[in-house]
């Protein structure tokens, strides 16, 4: 444990790549094949369940620091990560413990089953045994996944170097269902397996948003141009008789969708489709905000599968006849992607090829760009034609061009302390647009919350203004005297009847700070109605 | 009724019986300064009284003002009211004030820390019925390593750095927080290095105190000479030109705040490390309790949340709102 605290305190402390990719290298040089598996396992969001809730696990913390709990929650708000707060407010003691970081996770899976004494009795022993960072990492271990600004990539990258493993190759063996409580190392990363190969994804290929002019991509006639639809990237996979169904988060979402086992049958074995799920209402493609009735459930009731049928836009061909075929010229793969809708045709089942759209001069291009809200896309994705489908988010081939937000100007009215860098600064903000009440009076409305888009040197000061201008708390909120006017970007609108105002905006955040603007020229919640297409 | 012995108005700290000011924020006549920083030594006051090795300080800062200066214990009487400067640990010259009219007794602690730093006269216990204290690190979340732990983290930090061939940028407060690294730097590893700012503050306070010898940086500065060196900067010289001529170099800062994961990945340092002139929570507990004082009034820091603490602990304690800002958790001097 003691040289994965120190890893992560390594990864969390620098700013620099090559600094957290060179310590993760010599930490996977050092550690068993055993720590070694856990460590990718969680530095690729794969912890154990979560043994204990985490009302008791504050409870007992507090009990060893021995403050009020509300001094505790308090502490809690202003730190903003719930593992450090515990960390920090037990005290250390002389004791140290040598436990290997598979010895903890082992008996953090053993203590799910414990009864609550047995899991305080744990939880104590230990906290008091560990160092402050050493405590940190151990309750992380138990609350939830490490933010440390390492991406997988990077990860695969330093496990590359440790292993002499090409990098594509190690993205490939770490992607899908793999358990590390039972997987070996050398299961995992060196042997050359088939056994879970038949729900294997591939790794996905991301686009970058478009710099520049559309002219300078060259010319025309070397790209193909397609929707970009507004849903959930998947990859979908038929081998053996069998279908799996993986988001990009590298969930497998097979059960979510019963409706795709259809395709069991219709698409032969050994195919595997890059594609977006989408709600289809009405024959009509809906909105993100319809498909978040289908996202987090695991058991679909009958209802909710009735009014929010969903489909696949396919988008790529990965795999065909049991051939990876990712190294085909793009137009290759959609040839053979096209060709197996001719065979689907007349077949009832929830797949449509994402059409593509013929083009000759750029000017097309950013005329069918300005379709996209009635088509019900976010934007349009350009892609090379002799472009091979590549792993990651890679320059060059591929270029996401989304339309341009819908805007509104906004009132700040209330905040809340923000978490992890942000912890201790009101950097959450909600907002609010006017409305006339039925006194025909107008009053502010909330309407969406945004905590993303202002400068670090912004928000100290939105931070300054909201300290000296609290009008009211409830626990960690503060409601603010309205002053502050904001422009939001959201990317969907849609109405609602579980917000307060009526509508629900799809990634709203701060565009601008509009200091030119007093609150009596924030927008309405009628103008934001009025956006509603 | 009298008016109580100390009150808060929108100047400062106030005693109405001597007609004078404790570490005003606006100008005022007679004005009793605790310590040098700017945020309770401020400009414009008529008649400074102050600790005697506070003066070079404050004429440093503030140039040419009126300012009488006093030693520790000395009991300096203002229309019936005694007042006294007792040792606050928190910098150089740092003091608390002690107010006593007619039996009663206050006691207000500007800043204050109670771990011997080497560099400042000790904190000293004083016994009052009213104590105003800061708490700026007012919560359990902050718990202070003895200073001798982390400055051989700072100094390993150093030596590691010079190891691999790059210069050890560390930030701290150009008053109070330089000198106490200067003073605990292990000067074996390599030659120190300062910023303009903490030279000239730094040779300011020389005369009163032991430090070890320092090079100022300056245009005329070789590149290859600071290589494998620690410089010590204010924090504002993060992010600075200034800073690029030591490249290749690994930035630190010392601060409480350091305490934070959140706050260090703000401040884009590569090591924080934790170390302060402000009590930690123990610290202020402790200091309370020994003061044996009923009544206690928190002013900066995370006043309302200690102030609420201390009420559950049976103290008369509630919250003032003054303009000091303790140690900033930004950028910006304090």
């Amino acid at each position: 444990m003691k040289n994965f605290a120190e890893l992560i305190k390594t990864l969390d402390t620098s700013n620099k790549t090559s600094v957290k990719v060179d310590a993760l290298t010599n930490y996977f040089l050092k550690a068993s094949d055993e720590d070694k598996v856990w460590t990718i396992a969680i530095l690729s969001h794969r912890r154990p369940p979560r043994p204990v809730n985490t009302t008791l696990l504050r409870l007992w913390a507090n009990e060893l620091a021995n403050i009020p709990l509300w001094l505790f929650e308090e502490s809690y708000h202003i730190v903003g990560d719930l593992a450090e707060t515990i960390a920090l407010v037990i005290p250390t003691t002389k004791e140290h413990s040598d436990k290997s970081l598979t010895e903890f996770l082992q008996e953090i899976i053993a203590l799910k089953k414990k009864t609550d004494f047995e899991k305080k009795e744990y939880l104590q022993t230990n906290w008091l045994n560990l160092n402050y960072y050493e405590r940190f990492v151990f309750t992380k271990l138990i609350t939830g996944s490490f933010r440390i600004g390492l991406s997988q990539k990077l990860m695969t990258r330093a496990l590359s170097k440790a292993e002499n493993i090409d990098e594509d190759t190690l993205a490939y063996k770490l992607m899908g269902d793999w358990n590390p409580n039972t997987i070996t190392f050398q299961e995992l990363i060196l042997d050359e397996r088939n056994s879970d190969y038949l729900s294997k994804p591939y790794p996905f290929y991301l686009a970058y948003p478009i710099e520049g002019e559309l002219e300078s991509l060259g010319n025309p006639e070397d790209w193909s141009a397609e929707h970009k639809w507004d849903g959930i990237r998947s990859q979908t996979i038929i081998r053996d008789n069998e279908i799996y169904v993986w988001s990009r988060g590298e969930e497998l979402v097979t059960d979510k969708y019963p409706e795709f086992q259809s395709f069991v049958g219709n698409i032969p074995d050994g195919t595997v489709i890059d594609g977006e799920i989408l709600p289809f209402i009405n024959n009509q493609i809906g909105t993100f905000n319809d498909l978040q009735t289908r996202i987090g459930r695991k058991n679909v009731s009958a209802s909710v599968l009735k009014n929010t049928p969903v489909i696949i836009k396919a988008y790529d061909l990965l795999e065909w006849q049991g051939n990876d075929i990712r190294n085909l010229p793009y137009e290759e793969r959609r040839t053979l992607l096209e060709g197996l809708f001719t065979t689907l045709i007349g077949k009832e089942i929830p797949l449509q090829l994402s059409e593509r759209f013929n083009f000759s001069i750029w000017e097309d291009v950013t005329e069918e760009r300005l379709k996209s809200r009635e088509m019900r896309s976010e934007g349009l994705m350009l892609k090379r034609k002799d472009s091979p489908y590549l792993v990651g988010r890679k320059k060059g081939d591929w270029w996401k061009w989304k339309i341009e937000p819908l805007t509104i100007d906004a009132v700040l009215t209330y905040a809340m302390r923000g978490h992890g860098r942000r912890s201790n600064l009101f950097t959450d903000y909600t907002f609010a647009l006017w409305q006339e009440n039925e006194n025909k009076e107008r009053e502010l409305v909330t309407f969406a919350k945004a905590y993303s888009g202002l400068t670090d040197a912004e928000f100290r000061m939105v931070d300054d203004f909201i300290k000296k201008n609290t009008l009211e708390r409830f626990g960690p909120v503060r409601s603010v005297t309205p002053q502050l006017v904001f422009e939001i970007g959201f990317e969907g609108i849609a109405l609602s009847i579980r917000h307060k105002s009526g509508v629900a905006t799809r990634f709203p955040r701060i565009l601008r700070w509009r200091h030119d603007k007093k609150i009596e020229d924030a927008n309405s919640i009628e103008d934001l109605k009025n956006m509603i297409s | 009724m009298n008016p109580p012995l100390l009150q808060f108005n929108d100047k400062g700290i106030y005693c109405q019986q001597a007609d004078v000011y404790l570490d005003p924020w606006r100008p005022v006549k007679n004005a009793i300064i605790t310590h040098g920083h700017s945020d309770h030594a401020r400009w414009g006051h008529q008649n400074y009284i102050t600790h005697y090795s506070n003066i070079p300080i404050i004429k440093h800062r503030l140039g040419e003002i009126n300012v009488s200066g006093k030693n520790w214990n000395e009991t300096f009487t203002i229309n019936g009211v005694k007042f006294s400067f007792h040792p606050a640990g928190h910098i150089i010259g740092s003091a608390q004030i002690r107010v006593e009219y007619k039996g009663e007794i206050w006691v207000f602690t500007g800043d204050y820390k109670t771990e011997d730093d080497g560099i400042s006269v000790p904190y000293e216990v004083v016994k009052c019925h009213s104590f105003i204290t800061e708490c700026t690190f007012g919560l359990p979340a902050f718990k202070w390593s003895p200073q001798a732990d982390v400055m051989t983290e700072i100094n390993n930090w150093w030596a590691e750095n010079r190891a691999e061939g790059k210069t050890s940028v560390l930030f701290g407060y150009s008053l109070g927080k330089a000198q106490r690294l200067l003073k605990n730097l292990d000067t074996s590893i390599g030659p120190i290095y300062t910023h303009g700012a903490i030279e000239n503050m730094t040779n300011i306070v020389r005369p009163q105190i032991d430090l070890p010898p320092t090079i100022r940086v300056t245009t005329e500065t070789k590149k290859e000479d600071l290589l494998g060196s620690i410089v010590i900067a204010p924090p504002s010289a993060h992010g600075s030109t200034w800073i690029r001529k030591m490249t290749p170099f690994v930035t630190g800062t010392a601060s409480g705040w350091m305490a934070f994961r959140g706050a260090r990945r703000r401040r884009a340092v590569d090591r924080g490390f934790v170390l302060s002139d402000h009590c930690d929570w123990t610290g202020l507990l402790e200091s309370i309790k020994a003061t044996g004082a009923e009544k206690v009034i928190c002013t900066h820091g995370y006043s309302d949340i200690f102030s609420r603490y201390l009420r559950e602990l049976g103290y008369d304690a509630r919250t003032a709102h003054t303009q000091y800002e303790g140690e900033t958790n930004d950028t910006d001097e304090s």
